[in-house]
């Protein structure tokens, strides 16, 4: 899938603190802006961005049309189990686009 | 009596020192010549630090996800002759390694300049019998954007002699060239105000190490033609098109310009 990144550890000890970035393309085109024809650009944008960890929900946040083009997001968790962790960003059409990584914890 | 022969000594003296400052200007302008080619900065260099941070890092520069566009291209089968770039070039961290540092070039099959863009589009037409991509399209922008990546760190060197010559004389002379409403050339911007303010811009030295280049202000990555026109644009002059024979004289001038930077792909910029 090209059009989102993810980094997560490969590697952490049990109850490590690890960081996870992540990338998207998208627009993000904020709703505020005029076109060339002078009528204003319909809003669309990453309206919702969530994380799980085997499953369970550790991040989520909702966007506004201040986050730029192509954002990145980086956060922290804690490394309790092997597992994988996965990304979902849901635009405002409903399109949804996920991306997931594995990580070992001993 | 004693006032003037201190005045004499004194322009004694002044004339003593002027002399030697005379010679410490021969050095000066000695220095400043050969610092020239070493002291070359890239526009990594005058950009803030927030901006350099965002490139820094390969999990922020979002110019990377234009890299992954290129990166899944190099391996898909197009065009009649059922191949892809893999299929003839292998790895890309290999073949591809010298080609981000040595475009524009000269080609005897088309007795002029090809650069990077235009190679990759003569290999869709004439080895894969397939389309060539449009300009700026993400497909274009994206195998550009990862194959100059093969190259980055590695410092850019450009052959501008013997056939080139003459294209490069061409490119040299349009970036000294006044045009547009505002009557400037490339090098009133690049060469004698880099590091002086324009609006709410610094000025650098217009290099173009860093591109394709994810541009803060594009949302997006864009080619070295499109900055070309945008600056074009900037003084009100009529950009030429992407992939103009104009622009690839001037990239070749610029990307020498630059000799010994290394390459950044893909840069981010404001
Ligand atoms: C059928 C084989 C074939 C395919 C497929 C092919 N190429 Fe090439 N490519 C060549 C040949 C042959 C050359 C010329 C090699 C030389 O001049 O040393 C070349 C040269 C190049 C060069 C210049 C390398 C340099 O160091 O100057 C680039 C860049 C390039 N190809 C990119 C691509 C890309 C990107 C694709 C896929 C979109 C592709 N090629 C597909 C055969 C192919
Ligand atoms: C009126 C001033 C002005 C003129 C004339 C001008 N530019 Fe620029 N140029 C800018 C500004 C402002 C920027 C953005 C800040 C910077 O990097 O200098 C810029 C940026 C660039 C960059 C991007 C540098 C980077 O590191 O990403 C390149 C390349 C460039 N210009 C080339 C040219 C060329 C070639 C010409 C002549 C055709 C030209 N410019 C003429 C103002 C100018």
């Amino acid at each position: 899938m090209a059009s989102a990144r993810l980094k997560v550890p490969k590697k952490a000890k049990k109850g490590d603190i690890i960081t996870v970035k992540s990338l998207i393309k998208h627009k993000m085109e904020t709703g505020q802006r005029k076109g060339k024809d002078g009528k204003p650009i319909p809003r669309m944008i990453i309206k919702k961005v969530s994380a799980t960890y085997n499953g369970v929900e550790v991040f989520s946040a909702d966007w506004a049309p201040a986050v730029s083009a192509n954002p990145f997001l980086s956060f922290k968790v804690r490394a309790t189990e092997s597992g994988t962790i996965e990304l979902k960003w849901t635009d405002d059409n409903g399109k949804v686009v996920s991306q997931s990584a594995k990580i070992t914890v001993q | 009596m004693k006032m003037r022969q201190l005045l004499l000594a004194l322009t004694f003296a002044t004339t003593g020192t002027l002399a030697v400052t005379g010679l410490g200007l021969g050095l000066v302008i000695g220095q400043t010549t050969a610092a020239k080619a070493e002291g070359i900065r890239s526009g990594y260099s005058y950009a803030t630090k927030e901006t350099q941070g965002l490139q820094d890092d390969d999990m922020s520069n979002p110019g990377y996800l234009w890299v992954d566009t290129g990166e899944d291209l190099w391996s898909k089968a197009e065009g009649d002759a059922g191949k892809s770039c893999n299929d003839c070039h292998g790895d890309a961290a290999e073949s591809m390694k010298k080609a981000g540092v040595s475009y524009p070039k000269y080609k005897d099959d088309i007795g002029k300049l090809q650069n990077i863009e235009q190679r990759i589009n003569q290999c869709r037409t004439d080895n894969m019998k397939a389309k060539a991509w449009k300009w700026e399209s993400s497909q274009l922008l994206g195998m550009t954007t990862y194959v100059r990546n093969q190259s980055r760190g590695l410092p850019v060197s450009v052959a501008v002699d013997g056939p080139a010559a003459p294209f490069f004389a061409k490119g040299e002379a349009f970036f000294n060239q006044r045009r547009g409403l505002l009557d400037m050339a490339c090098k009133h911007c690049h060469e004698d105000n880099a590091g002086n303010k324009i609006r709410a811009n610094v000025l650098s030295e217009g290099q173009i190490n860093g591109f394709p280049v994810y541009r803060l202000k594009w949302g997006k990555v864009g080619s070295t033609h499109r900055r070309f026109r945008g600056c074009n644009k900037q003084v009100r002059a009529k950009p030429f098109k992407n992939g103009s024979d104009e622009y690839v004289n001037l990239e070749l001038y610029v990307a020498w310009r630059g000799r010994g930077l290394g390459v950044e792909t893909p840069a981010v910029r404001n």
